[in-house]
């Protein structure tokens, strides 16, 4: 038995929105891989909770009328990774989310709970971040967006209106985002299960059409700060550049300036920062090589 | 203040249905109203796999599963994977065959996990089967066993010869 006073279950979108506004001091549980692992430590114990899980509509990629990747954000990372659509044009999501926890862990974590979360260390976060991802919340007001980048606010806390009785209700990936980009996930771990992530990194790239240019690089951490977050001075480095080797030596290291690791019993801000510019060369070498380029 | 509902559900081939405390878990619903003592409780977190059961034919720890989200599913226990007369499935057989069992607390998950992968009908790497496997703890260790079971079974269902000793 869970320590809950109290369990609301949402029929649909709608409803989790009125409940949401009936009981505002209420969490909403998704998949509950982290709702009710707290509950039962003792930290969110005799709460009152928002049962969004049985929200079917909620699940599901599918291309929308503007041609975004539209992610429901009850999707559980299985059906993420093994989802056409992803492996199509956004591979490198799907290879991430498949390094969360166990095989159990990703039939039941979905992508939603995972970003509203607000943690660094989420394995999707610093994909979502690199491919500039939009978040739709949906409230008593209708429907708002906003970039990845401002959702996440500080450490676990993102901006999801409680007083508008608002909650996540999708991902979306924009066609100019994901249109001819590749990219590569690298989580640091100590162990292959069960693990969260000393440091992850996400790169992707967009090539010119005779292969020979970066047309466009987006690079993302995880737990290099409080928050996922983007390195602006090495996407500066690999913009509009042919690929060599003194390049991308010099990408890996531009990443240091953007980021801020910390010490944690994980891992030591040293050891983050050293093996944050490895990170970046291997997933930047890997995203051209995705693309069809070359390292000259 | 206690809540109740009624969870309707197909557990091992029955429909079925019982009225639960909304405070259940998955756990607590399949070994206090329906005796399925398969189901084990290790840690109750989510990390060690022992309470495994396949919903929807995938594998969930139903520690970490509410018992009011089991309504309208199907549900397969080990107990659900014996023949009519108390038979031991193929995967069970291939556990005790390559003693893949020490104290015996972590198997039915494995196994459940195992069923999960056999079902899928395909021929998985050794890299992919471990990564598949990685959601149990054993803590006798008897790994290798376990792993060579799920093996022999996966090349025996797909009628292919079996590339180790």
């Amino acid at each position: 038995m869970y320590d809950m006073k109290a369990l609301y279950e949402a029929e649909s979108v709608e409803h989790a929105i009125q409940l949401r506004l009936e009981h505002p001091e209420a969490q909403i549980i998704a998949g509950g891989s982290d709702v009710l692992v707290q509950m039962r430590e003792g930290k969110r114990a005799g709460k009152e909770l928002i049962s969004i899980y049985m929200i079917d509509a909620m699940r599901g990629v599918s291309i929308d009328e503007e041609e975004n990747i539209r992610i429901g954000s009850l999707t559980s990372f299985s059906h993420i990774t093994h989802d056409p659509i992803i492996q199509k044009y956004i591979n490198v999501l799907g290879e991430a989310v498949d390094q969360v926890g166990s095989p159990q862990i990703r039939n039941i974590g979905t992508i939603g709970g995972n970003t509203c979360n607000g943690v660094t260390s989420a394995d999707s976060a610093s994909t979502l971040h690199a491919w500039e991802a939009i978040v739709e919340l949906t409230g008593k007001n209708g429907v708002r967006r906003l970039p990845i980048k401002d959702f996440y606010i500080k450490a676990g806390t993102v901006d999801i209106r409680v007083d508008e009785g608002e909650i996540q209700t999708a991902i979306l990936i924009p066609k100019s985002s994901y249109e001819n980009t590749f990219g590569h996930y690298i989580k640091y771990g100590m162990r292959n299960a069960m693990e969260i992530a000393s440091l992850g990194c996400s790169v992707n790239v967009r090539l010119s059409e005779d292969k020979q240019t970066i047309d466009r690089c987006r690079i993302a951490y995880g737990v290099a700060g409080p928050v996922p977050m983007r390195c602006p001075s090495a996407e500066a480095v690999a913009n509009g550049v042919m690929p060599t080797e003194a390049m991308i030596e010099e990408f890996s290291l531009a990443a240091l300036k953007d980021i801020n690791p910390r010490d944690s019993w994980r891992a030591s801000k040293a050891f983050r920062q050293h093996i944050a510019v490895e990170m970046a060369k291997r997933a930047l070498v890997e995203s051209i090589h995705r693309a069809g380029g070359e390292i000259k | 203040m206690s809540q109740y509902k009624v969870v309707h559900c197909n557990i091992n081939g029955k429909d079925v249905e019982r009225v639960v405390d909304v405070r259940a878990s998955l756990t607590d619903m399949l070994r206090n109203e329906y005796h399925l003592t398969s189901v084990k409780k290790g840690c109750e977190v989510g990390e060690c796999g022992a309470c495994n059961v396949l919903i929807n034919g995938e594998a969930f720890n139903s520690c970490i599963y509410l018992a009011v989200w089991a309504e309208g599913k199907t549900i397969l226990t080990l107990e659900g994977l014996e023949g009519p007369n108390g038979e031991l499935s193929d995967i069970q057989q291939a556990f005790i065959d390559e003693t893949a069992i020490q104290c015996g607390f972590c198997t039915p998950g494995f196994i459940m996990t195992a069923a999960e992968i056999l079902n899928a009908g395909k021929l998985y790497s050794d890299a992919e089967l471990r990564k598949l496997l990685s959601g149990h703890l054993c803590r006798c260790t008897g790994y290798e066993n376990i792993f060579r079971a799920v093996k022999k079974t996966m090349y025996k269902r797909l009628g292919k010869e079996i590339d180790f000793v």
